[in-house]
């Protein structure tokens, strides 16, 4: 009888010496993978970056680039030949669809493609400088808070309370008019205009990632740690960041989605990005013309389409993230 | 969904409940996982079943299968029968195919649930009174709104409240763990319940909480004509309350009889073991006995006996294919070799070891 | 102090505060742990019983200071923890170590065993680096692990077995006493009986000392030698084992044990049926605090508190019935 028990656990040893390890990590990714949704909005997200970023070098056209045509012989002038002072000349505005310009030319006269890549230069890059801006603030300001407690975590909540009553679009109106009244060129505009939405958004994150310490300090491994008089920063490091890094991957890839938006409303106010930069939300300011808005939806339809491409893909990827990172969470 | 293609007649008419080679089954992204394979009981009218096993070995899939509550899509019951004599209407239907309409009369009313945390029973924006109300109500619509508080009143006394007026005007969340349960129970008892199926109804509860609510059901049992359906892991609340004993692991019955079969001629080497693993108290052994091991992993169950690589007594033929239940006296069956009758000379041959 | 004794608690109170209003007023005191005193010999297993509510977590979470008491002493090994700074307390963290009960959320998800085991082993350089993970698979070998698990993540494991890793990483640092706080409550039947009688080897080949607090009657009676009983924040009666399961004094002893349902559908037990839930902690009952559900109350119980007194052979107890000569 005893050689069977022998044998039985043998089996049961090779069994599970032959299970295939993975790491949580890898457990993720796998379920990340999976999801067909995330998929798509990961193929979105890399086929965006790459008309944006490498799109450029392959267009004949600059950012603004004006283009004029002779309304004689329909010949098409570029902005730095001489002939554009010749008799007949204009500015060749609303341009259609042809061959030289894919989606035709703005009402300025500049070619619409080219200017989606640049404006999706802007944007993304806008997007993820802000969610950084954010992050470094809110989930600093979130750790402490949740990891301290006390009064520092009521100042401090107190303080992203306050954050939340900020009336955001006066406040770009007047900060705008701030900008220009300085005489801040449009280049550095943007900059700042990276660290304000980074600075109004630190609110939620903190809050977030507070919440999440506030439980963890709770798992007993937690206490079991304190118990084994490991080092606080250890603890920190080994303990709370790992733990705390997939809420934050979750919470970045849906709020860079959040903030294109956020960027394409104040840039369509005219309180953003400014000429002569593109962004696809001042791109799609183009409609407050009723023309154009009518007539020529080559102008603003392909950058709206951009902008509800690129957000929704990175609301798939979040969710995706989120059931890979805690598939109890899926319905 | 025409009648005759869920309307079926009960082997023995008086059963409450016939569980037949049922099979629940979960399609995860890992596997199918067998909750349920196979399972067949029968449950009497009047009598308390207890259906005893480890998290996990699918007694709390049963009972889910019998309300039809599975999480779908995942969960599904994949075959089998689920006899029900519904008296009120005098016939007998099989709840594995009855429409999810006609389900939602006998689900409250029929076949009453007495979940292991009260609170997911009640609702916590309504109060205890209400909530009982309207329990009755939905069983009884003509009655007035007076007889009904009436009615829910004399409920809270039977389940041993003592201030039954006042609670019934509290809400759930001032009251504590025993008080909630007993609130539960009397919702269960409110629409008199042919059956109730009561899931841990006492593992949330410190020991003399327990002992009250336990004191409380066996008094009812008495009182009321339902059969109940107790699910735990734990064998003394069992014995204490049990006619009937179903002992399943991983998915399966192993073991059932009386409650003298299960307590006093246990038969399974998986029973036997479990028996001897919980110290009792007032009886001292130097070292406890130890099932070794780990349920198996519920995806890709082995094609023998599902207790072979744990069990002390195992032999050559356990690795053979699934043991049969075997009936040894008329209320007692166990599924394992240990106990297969003499005849089955076969199996010696192909073992090669004394059985 | 008696030199035999590796823990003496004297009267040691934890009252939690209640707080409310944006200004975070106190509003009154949960008197969780009121005036306990207790010690547990060296090598010998210290069992502390109760219901919910009844403060025993609360005592096990002091001595470790993961909470911090508000009053009382708890000497070990000769100095009182209790009046150490975190600085100095820091080396002497792993002689006192904690078996929490959820197997689940005591092992972090993103450490392989391994590491969950070794992790204060390094910190407090147990062992020389070059031996070290040696020593690991030594301790996850006598926890009943096998060494290729050094490289898995909690999540492959079952709760027994992550039982077993949290008895490995106590394990690794050679601790004086070790906290068990209801380390089987959450495992099934067949599990518990492994991981006690791990427990139970373990304290026989190397002298650990337990302080295992339970709602189990029948587990404590099992891998105890001496038993506290608590009620409300205050022990209300302890004793060698055998003499409280043989001869219980308190009523609320008697009715707890009485209580636990025995798997033998034959015995019909007198049963004493305790009326009431347990009064709430912030607001105890004057006087004993039993005698609101005591079926044996008198008049002198409700004004009076019973003085806490030995009767003979080492069992103590806190009851008027046995005052009257």
């Amino acid at each position: 009888m005893d050689d069977i028990r022998i044998r039985n656990e043998k089996e049961q040893d090779e069994f599970e010496q032959n299970q295939v390890i993975m790491t949580p990590g890898q457990m993720v990714m796998r379920r990340f993978f999976r999801n067909k949704l995330a998929g798509f909005g990961m193929g979105i997200v890399i086929v965006m970056i790459l008309f944006c970023f490498l799109g450029p070098f392959f267009s004949p056209y600059g950012e603004y680039e004006i283009f004029y045509i002779n309304k004689q012989t329909g010949e098409e002038i570029d902005m730095k030949d001489p002939r554009i002072k010749e008799a007949g000349v204009i500015i060749n505005i609303k341009a259609p669809l042809s061959s030289s310009h894919l989606f035709g030319t703005d009402a300025d006269g500049r070619d619409v493609l080219t200017r989606i890549m640049y404006g999706g230069r802007i944007s993304l890059t806008v997007g993820i400088c802000v969610v950084i801006v954010e992050l470094l603030v809110g989930v600093t300001l979130g750790g402490i808070a949740g990891y301290y407690g006390g009064k520092i975590d009521m100042i401090i909540m107190r303080l992203v309370e306050i954050f939340y009553c900020i009336p955001f679009i006066p406040l770009m109106l007047v900060i705008s008019a701030i900008l220009v009244g300085y005489g801040i060129s449009p280049k550095y505009k943007i900059f700042y205009i990276m660290v304000v939405l980074g600075i109004l958004n630190w609110a939620g994150v903190a809050r977030m990632v507070r919440g999440q310490i506030l439980s963890l300090r709770e798992m007993e491994y937690m206490q079991a740690a304190k118990a084994a008089g490991i080092r606080t920063y250890k603890k920190i490091f080994k303990h709370l960041v790992p733990n705390v890094m997939p809420i934050i991957i979750i919470m970045a890839t849906m709020d860079i989605g959040t903030t294109i938006l956020t960027e394409s409303v104040i840039s369509y106010l005219g309180v953003g990005i400014s000429f002569p930069y593109a962004s696809w939300g001042n791109m799609v300011n183009a409609v407050t013309n009723s023309i154009i808005l009518k007539n020529y939806l080559n102008i603003w339809m392909p950058p709206g389409i951009c902008i509800l491409l690129t957000v929704l893909a990175f609301n798939f990827i979040g969710d995706g993230l989120r059931d890979a990172f805690d598939p109890k969470m899926k319905r | 969904m025409p009648e005759s293609d869920y309307v079926t007649s009960m082997k023995n008419p008086s059963n409450i409940i016939e569980f037949d080679n049922l099979q629940t089954y979960f399609y995860t992204d890992a596997g199918t996982v067998k909750a349920v394979d196979g399972v067949s009981f029968d449950i009497p009218m009047g009598k308390t079943i207890g259906v005893v096993g480890e998290s996990g070995c699918g007694k709390s899939v049963t009972s889910l299968s019998l309300m039809r509550l599975l999480q779908g899509p995942q969960g599904q019951i994949a075959g089998g029968q689920l006899r029900y004599n519904q008296i009120s209407r005098k016939r007998a239907v099989d709840i594995a195919k009855i429409p999810i309409k006609e389900m939602q009369k006998i689900r409250g009313n029929e076949i009453a649930m007495i979940f292991q945390e009260p609170m997911t029973t009640l609702n916590p924006v309504f109060t205890i009174g209400s909530q009982i109300d309207e329990c009755i109500l939905m069983h009884n619509p003509k009655i007035s709104r007076k007889e009904v508080k009436v009615h829910s009143v004399e409920m809270l006394k039977l389940v041993g409240i003592a201030r039954a007026e006042g609670i019934y005007d509290s809400y759930p969340h001032e009251l504590s763990g025993g008080m909630r349960q007993r609130v539960v129970i009397a919702m269960a008892l409110s629409c008199n319940p042919q059956l109730i199926i009561a899931d841990e109804p006492t593992t949330a509860l410190d020991v003399t909480i327990q002992a009250q609510i336990l004191d409380l059901l066996r008094g009812l049992k008495d009182k009321i004509n339902a059969s109940i359906m107790l699910i735990t892991h734990d064998l003394g609340v069992v014995a204490e309350m049990a006619d009937y004993v179903v002992v399943m692991y991983a998915g399966r019955i192993v073991e059932q009889g009386t409650a003298d079969d299960i307590f006093n001629k246990p038969m399974h080497p998986y029973t036997i073991g479990l028996m001897k693993s919980k110290p009792v108290l007032n009886e001292q052994v130097e070292r406890l006995y130890s099932i070794p091991g780990n349920v198996p992993n519920p995806i890709n169950l082995p094609p023998h006996c599902y207790f072979k690589n744990r069990c002390e007594k195992c032999v050559e033929i356990c690795s053979g294919v699934y043991p049969e239940l075997i009936q040894v006296t008329s209320t007692h069956k166990v599924s394992c070799y240990l106990h297969a009758k003499p005849d089955m000379s076969k199996y010696r041959v192909i073992g090669g070891k004394r059985l | 102090m008696n030199h035999e004794n590796i823990l003496e608690v004297r009267n040691l109170v934890k009252h939690f505060p209640i707080k409310s209003g944006i200004l975070q007023h106190t509003m009154g005191q949960v008197k969780a742990v009121d005036g306990v005193s207790f010690h547990i010999k060296r090598g010998e297993t210290f069992g502390l019983v109760g219901e919910s509510g009844c403060g025993k977590t609360t005592i096990g979470r002091t001595i470790l200071r993961l909470i911090e008491p508000t009053s009382g002493e708890a000497v070990i090994n000769g100095v009182d923890i209790f009046k150490m700074n975190k600085r100095n307390l820091r080396p002497l963290r792993p002689k006192i170590q904690m078996i929490f009960q959820d197997p689940y959320s005591s092992l972090d998800p993103r450490m392989p065993v391994g590491e969950i085991i070794g992790e204060a082993v390094r910190e407090h350089n147990i062992v020389l680096k070059s031996e070290y993970r040696d020593y690991i698979i030594k301790v996850m070998e006598d926890c009943g692990l096998r060494p290729y698990y050094i490289d898995r993540y909690p999540h492959e494991f079952s709760g027994g077995q992550r039982q077993r890793i949290c008895i490995a990483r106590v394990l690794a640092l050679n601790p004086d006493l070790i906290v068990a706080d209801e380390p089987v409550s959450a495992l099934d039947v067949s599990i518990q009986a492994q991981v006690i009688n791990l427990m139970k080897d373990l304290q026989r080949d190397r002298g650990l000392t337990y302080l295992f607090i339970s709602h189990d009657l029948s587990v404590v009676e099992h891998i105890s030698d001496n038993v506290g009983v608590m009620y409300l924040g205050s022990l209300i009666e302890m004793a060698p084992k055998r003499e409280i399961f043989r001869a219980p004094m308190h009523p609320y002893t008697k009715a707890l044990l009485s209580a636990v349902p025995l798997p033998n559908p034959n015995v019909k037990m007198n049963r004493i049926l305790l009326e009431g839930d347990i009064p709430s902690p912030a607001n105890p009952p004057a006087g004993c605090k039993f005698h609101t559900r005591c079926p044996r109350a008198t008049q002198v119980c409700r004004t009076q508190a019973p003085k806490f007194k030995d009767y003979g052979k080492n069992h103590m107890a806190a009851c008027h019935l046995y005052d009257q000569n």
